[in-house]
């Protein structure tokens, strides 16, 4: 079954002209995504080729899910245009909006967040600022490699891009019902309490690996969640402990400010839910494993 | 970005935010004139980034042009908590106050939302308020969409329960605010003390201002706000180019790709530094998903110019870009290094996972340089790293 992404998934792609769109369409293809169209007003009526197979590309969200049925929009468009983007996204009422883009203002993501909130949240944002979601086997909607791990029974948030790829990577004999990088920017669109009561739904995850960094209190609140109303075993990986207070760590989110958003305050939150958290990605994949091996 | 109040100021002024005159100076003598243009008498308020200046002597009254000099003279090059003043305003002696205030604008990342804060108890550390007297604080949602008008600005204005006689001003100068938050593209703007003067003005006297770097593509003038003499020599030139990197006080150089990754490696090599001379990371450096061979030789650069880096740690999980292109980008990275001059001596760790890991590791081995070492896991490599940055200490 897996979570917000499956093999009937029709996906189309916000920016599929430009290099970066054009590269990672290429490899969502292989991965056996249904990539069913592109989105650019100024090239629609015309297809491109990738090696193969023909995608059209149409003037709108809207025209392109009338036309195809399309349910996924996966947006790599410039920062500047984010925001307009992601807001045809919402008018088109797209059920998933997956938004890579790294480095949208946060003025212009909190415009996006409340528009949606607005129009009624019938467009669930994954990202911004994302690696998107992959469901093995099925489908791809995002930047994660696809050849990292096989379906299996595990699933996994994370803030991290690369983080949830070591991760698929350490327990990829197990592998994956769905991954989920839900992004590093101070505002997000899906939380990684939205994955976890997916997961805790999925009759197809097992346990679930949660991957958080400094800032905020997200990870918090996904405790108190957590001890509320998950009952799966969570496995949990906190990243930053050694972040001084006051300096962005790459992710714009990713900021210690005063005593909020430490990694230990994240990791004694989580513990007290019952969550076990490993100190490094691998111990943390160790511990994943003694669970399902137990 | 945080701003200078100078700054945040002028900011305020532009926006309509009712503010004081001043100018900013760096020589004590240009203090004569400034406060001459003022009537002859001012305040001189030295500019850092950092809260506590008047408690430490930062916040002069002068009565006259030389007083103005002399003050600025104490002023200039003193050290508040590790903060050198090169900086000081010449502002306008405010009118007697009879109230002080607080308000501010900023985001609320737990509720995906922009709030207001509001309160009658200003002039202090709003932290300190919100502690010891959390009822005396409104907070007020505001939504990105709509913004705040009058209305908006009333209930804000309202909910903090500002006297009456003082609600419309204050409620105006909300409204010039958020227009400032808005169009300068602000992560915070604050306003601490918003003072009643004697003669019935509302006055921002004091504020903070941090700023969006994201939104620098269409905020062209956000780049001269930039204090580009207090950054770090190392995070300037990473910063010219387009490196993620980030001092930081230790001994093992960091090279990653991904900032959760980068940020997880830090953790490890100072897990392991616990056994090798408390050794710890030297930076955070994001190289991104890309690692072609220019970038990483960019990083690579940039580290081993570290005086304090004595080994280097290069964590690398190949994802869409795989490992044999990030090996040969190691290799070719050394090799423009070393035809530069550079002198490369500090022993590398490498630790290469995921996408094409065997050709890149192959890649390695049969470079044989002398300074690499590969080590196939995280926590391997980070002790290794570890273990080398303390054998050179």
């Amino acid at each position: 079954m897996a979570i917000f992404l499956t093999k009937d998934s029709k996906v189309i792609v916000q920016g599929m002209t430009g290099a970066t769109g054009m590269k990672h369409t290429k490899l969502m293809l292989a991965d056996g995504t249904n990539i069913v169209g592109g989105v650019n007003p100024r090239k629609a009526g015309t297809s491109v080729d990738f090696d193969g197979t023909e995608v059209p590309v149409f003037g709108s969200v809207k025209e392109a899910m009338e036309k195809t049925g399309a349910d996924v929009s996966v947006l790599f468009v410039p920062p500047a245009f984010a925001k307009v983007a992601v807001v045809e996204a919402i008018d088109a009422e797209i059920p998933l909006a997956v938004v890579i883009t790294e480095g949208i203002a946060v003025h212009d993501s909190a415009a996006f967040w409340a528009y949606a909130g607005a129009k009624g949240n019938k467009t669930r944002i994954i990202g911004p600022n994302c690696p998107g979601l992959i469901t093995p086997g099925q489908s791809n909607a995002g930047i994660i490699p696809g050849d990292i791990t096989k379906p299996g029974r595990i699933g996994l948030v994370s803030k991290s891009g690369t983080l949830t790829y070591q991760m698929m990577y350490e327990l990829r004999d197990i592998g994956f019902s769905s991954a989920v990088g839900i992004g590093g920017d101070p505002v997000i669109g899906t939380t990684h309490i939205d994955a976890l009561a997916a997961f805790e739904a999925d009759p197809e995850t097992d346990l679930i690996v949660m991957i958080g960094e400094i800032g905020g209190d997200a990870e918090e609140r996904a405790a108190d969640y957590i001890a509320k109303n998950v009952t799966k075993p969570v496995v949990g990986y906190v990243a930053g402990f050694t972040a001084p207070e006051g300096k962005t760590m790459g992710h714009a989110g990713a900021i210690v400010s005063g005593s909020s958003g430490t990694a230990a305050a994240k990791k004694e939150a989580l513990e007290a839910a019952g969550v076990k958290v490993g100190k490094t990605p691998t111990e943390t994949a160790k511990l994943a494993r003694e669970i399902l091996g137990g | 970005m945080d701003l200078f109040e100078y700054q945040a100021r002028d900011l305020f002024a532009k926006h309509g935010v009712p503010v004081l005159a001043g100018e900013v100076i760096d020589t004590p003598e240009a203090a004569r004139e400034a406060t001459e243009r003022l009537g002859g008498k001012s305040v001189v308020k030295a500019q850092v980034k950092v809260g506590g200046r008047g408690k430490a002597g930062g916040v002069k009254l002068a009565a006259n042009p030389d007083e103005a000099v002399a003050r600025a003279t104490d002023i200039l090059g003193m050290d508040i908590k590790g903060h050198t003043v090169h900086k000081v305003m010449i502002a306008e002696l405010s009118p007697e106050i009879e109230a002080e205030y607080y308000v501010s604008y900023l985001l609320d990342r737990t509720n995906r939302t922009f709030l207001a804060m509001a309160s009658v108890q200003g002039g202090m550390d709003i932290e300190e308020v919100a502690e010891k007297t959390p009822e005396a604080l409104a907070k007020v949602p505001v939504n990105a969409v709509d913004g705040v008008d009058i209305e908006k600005a009333r209930e804000i204005v309202a909910q903090a329960k500002f006297p009456a006689e003082v609600a419309e001003g204050v409620a105006e100068a909300m409204v010039t605010l958020w227009d400032t938050f808005v169009a300068e593209d602000a992560l915070l703007v604050e306003v601490n003390p918003l003072v009643k003067t004697k003669d019935g003005r509302i006055l921002a006297l004091d504020g903070k201002v941090s700023l969006d770097e994201n939104a620098d593509f269409r905020q062209p003038g956000h780049e001269a706000l930039e204090d580009k003499a207090a950054a770090n020599p190392l995070e300037a030139a990473a910063k010219a180019k387009n490196l993620n990197y980030v001092k930081l006080e230790g001994e093992v150089g960091i090279i990653g790709n991904g900032a959760g990754l980068v940020m997880s490696t830090l953790d490890v090599v100072a897990y392991a530094g616990e056994k090798h001379g408390n050794v710890k990371p030297a930076n955070f450096l994001d190289i991104g998903g890309g690692a072609s061979a220019e970038v990483m030789a960019n990083g690579l650069e940039i580290i081993l110019g570290d005086a304090d880096v004595k080994s280097v740690f290069v964590n690398v999980f190949g994802g869409i870009t795989a490992c044999d292109e990030v090996a040969n980008g190691i290799v070719q990275a050394l090799e423009l290094l070393k035809s530069k001059g550079e002198d490369v001596t500090k022993p590398l760790v490498v630790r290469l996972d995921g996408n094409n890991a065997e050709l890149g590791r192959k890649i390695l081995s049969d470079a044989n340089h002398p300074l690499v070492q590969r080590v196939d896991t995280m926590d391997g490599a980070a002790d290794k790293a570890a273990e080398l940055a303390a054998a050179a200490l």
